[in-house]
């Protein structure tokens, strides 16, 4: 090995990071040429020298002690953690299960509302088939397009009167009423006429005071309008269009 | 790899190589108050980063942030100081003359000054190789230079600080 060979070398040979082959190959020119000899020795004094315990800084204790503390912090400090500390965990519990009772609360009144007027709709929707099935003479327990007849008629049947309106002006004509079975009491079912369509307007009373406005359903092809007007709950049910069952509706509560 | 106590884990893990990171980071920033602030940032990084270490070499690992963190921090504070591009050639100053002898007895704070005196890049080397013993392999995994550059560098940063030595001697700088 030459001058040129060596020379890179010469640091790595002092640091000793040469493979086997040529670190003797180093330490062979080395121990002939001065100059590279020369400057192996430099290498060697300066890197005594570097390796002073004087040159390494030590970190100072109060650093350890912040690196300490920042870290404790930073594990608390991410929001997450941070919103999850012990201290709010009450007035988060607290928080969620208002939330959920409100939640559950709601839902389940607005879907025993939905349900109890599902479960009504079904019973009107029932008693007017059978009202209307074929052979069955339950239509009407009396035939009359009088109101002043059937009015009277549901006297001591009920414990209410309903009220019975003449609605012919209009194109409904009334041709009976009877008595019937829904919602778990005896209701009033006055029998209207449009074309070939029968209506059939259950009536009963209702703890509600106030006006409900209609409503308008759909049950296995029938057509549902109910509403609540001065104590009395009214179901018109009848395979009558929608409009014009609605209109029948409205000219009742004008 | 960090197990699920992290923060444990993360203490037990890298703590240990403080003095090494404030090293390294004193050496570069030559400020102990800037050096305490980029050792603590560079810890704070490790931390949110410590997921990813895969376990092996921590304290490469650790001082590949510090040296990050510091360079950003030059870059930042001191552009001055990184803003040259350093030339592996340059520095090769092809010098027929022997090198000087280098006394065996060198004042260390002299020697400190020169060393602080040198670029970055050189002064990092040396640092990381004769401060704080690393081996080539852990200096190329710190600094992500490959081997030979490692190896290059490392003897011409040495050379450079030499010559400066030698060059401040005959001045009769040394005290």
């Amino acid at each position: 090995m030459n001058c040129e060979d060596a020379k890179p070398l010469l640091d790595s040979f002092a640091d000793g990071e040469l493979d086997l082959v040529n670190h003797v190959q180093v330490e062979a020119h080395v121990d002939e040429c001065l100059r590279c000899d020369h400057i192996y020795r430099n290498r060697a004094v300066l890197k005594n020298a570097l390796a002073d315990e004087i040159l390494y800084f030590r970190a100072p204790s109060e650093l350890r002690s912040r690196i300490r503390l920042s870290l404790s912090e930073s594990q608390t400090r991410s929001p997450i953690t941070r919103l999850l500390k012990w201290r709010w965990m009450p007035a988060f519990a607290t928080a969620a299960i208002l939330t959920a009772v409100l939640l559950t609360t709601f839902a389940i009144y607005r879907d025993r509302a939905v349900d109890s007027e599902n479960l009504l709709a079904n019973e009107m929707v029932s008693a007017h088939i059978r009202s209307m099935m074929v052979g069955d003479t339950h239509l009407m327990d009396v035939p009359s397009t009088d109101q002043h007849t059937v009015k009277p008629w549901f006297e001591g049947k009920l414990d209410f009167s309903p009220p019975v309106a003449d609605l012919s002006q209009q194109g409904f004509t009334l041709i009976g009423g009877r008595l019937d079975y829904a919602g778990g009491r005896a209701v009033a079912a006055l029998v209207y006429q449009r074309r070939q369509h029968v209506i059939n307007l259950f009536v009963f009373p209702n703890q509600e005071t106030g006006a409900n406005g209609e409503r308008l359903l759909v049950k296995q092809g029938f057509n549902i309008v109910h509403w609540t007007r001065s104590g009395m709950t009214f179901w018109a049910v009848s395979d009558l269009n929608a409009a014009e069952l609605q209109e029948f509706a409205a000219d009742l509560q004008s | 790899v960090l197990g699920t106590n992290r923060k444990i884990d993360f203490d037990e893990v890298f703590l240990p190589h403080l003095d090494a990171a404030y090293n390294l980071a004193r050496w570069l920033t030559r400020d102990p108050a800037d050096a305490d602030d980029v050792v603590q940032e560079s810890f704070m990084r490790a931390f949110r980063f410590s997921a990813g270490f895969q376990g092996g070499d921590s304290r490469s690992w650790l001082l590949k942030i510090v040296r990050n963190t510091c360079y950003t921090w030059l870059r930042k504070n001191r552009s001055r100081e990184t803003s040259y591009e350093l030339d592996e050639e340059q520095h090769e100053a092809v010098s027929g003359d022997p090198e000087a002898i280098l006394q065996e007895n060198i004042d260390r704070q002299f020697l400190r000054k020169l060393l602080e005196g040198l670029p970055p890049e050189f002064r990092e080397v040396i640092v990381l190789r004769d401060i704080e013993g690393l081996s080539y392999k852990e200096i190329s995994s710190v600094t992500e230079l490959p081997l030979g550059t490692v190896m290059s560098r490392l003897a011409r940063a040495r050379k450079r600080l030499q010559a400066d030595a030698a060059r401040a001697t005959q001045s009769g700088v040394l005290g």
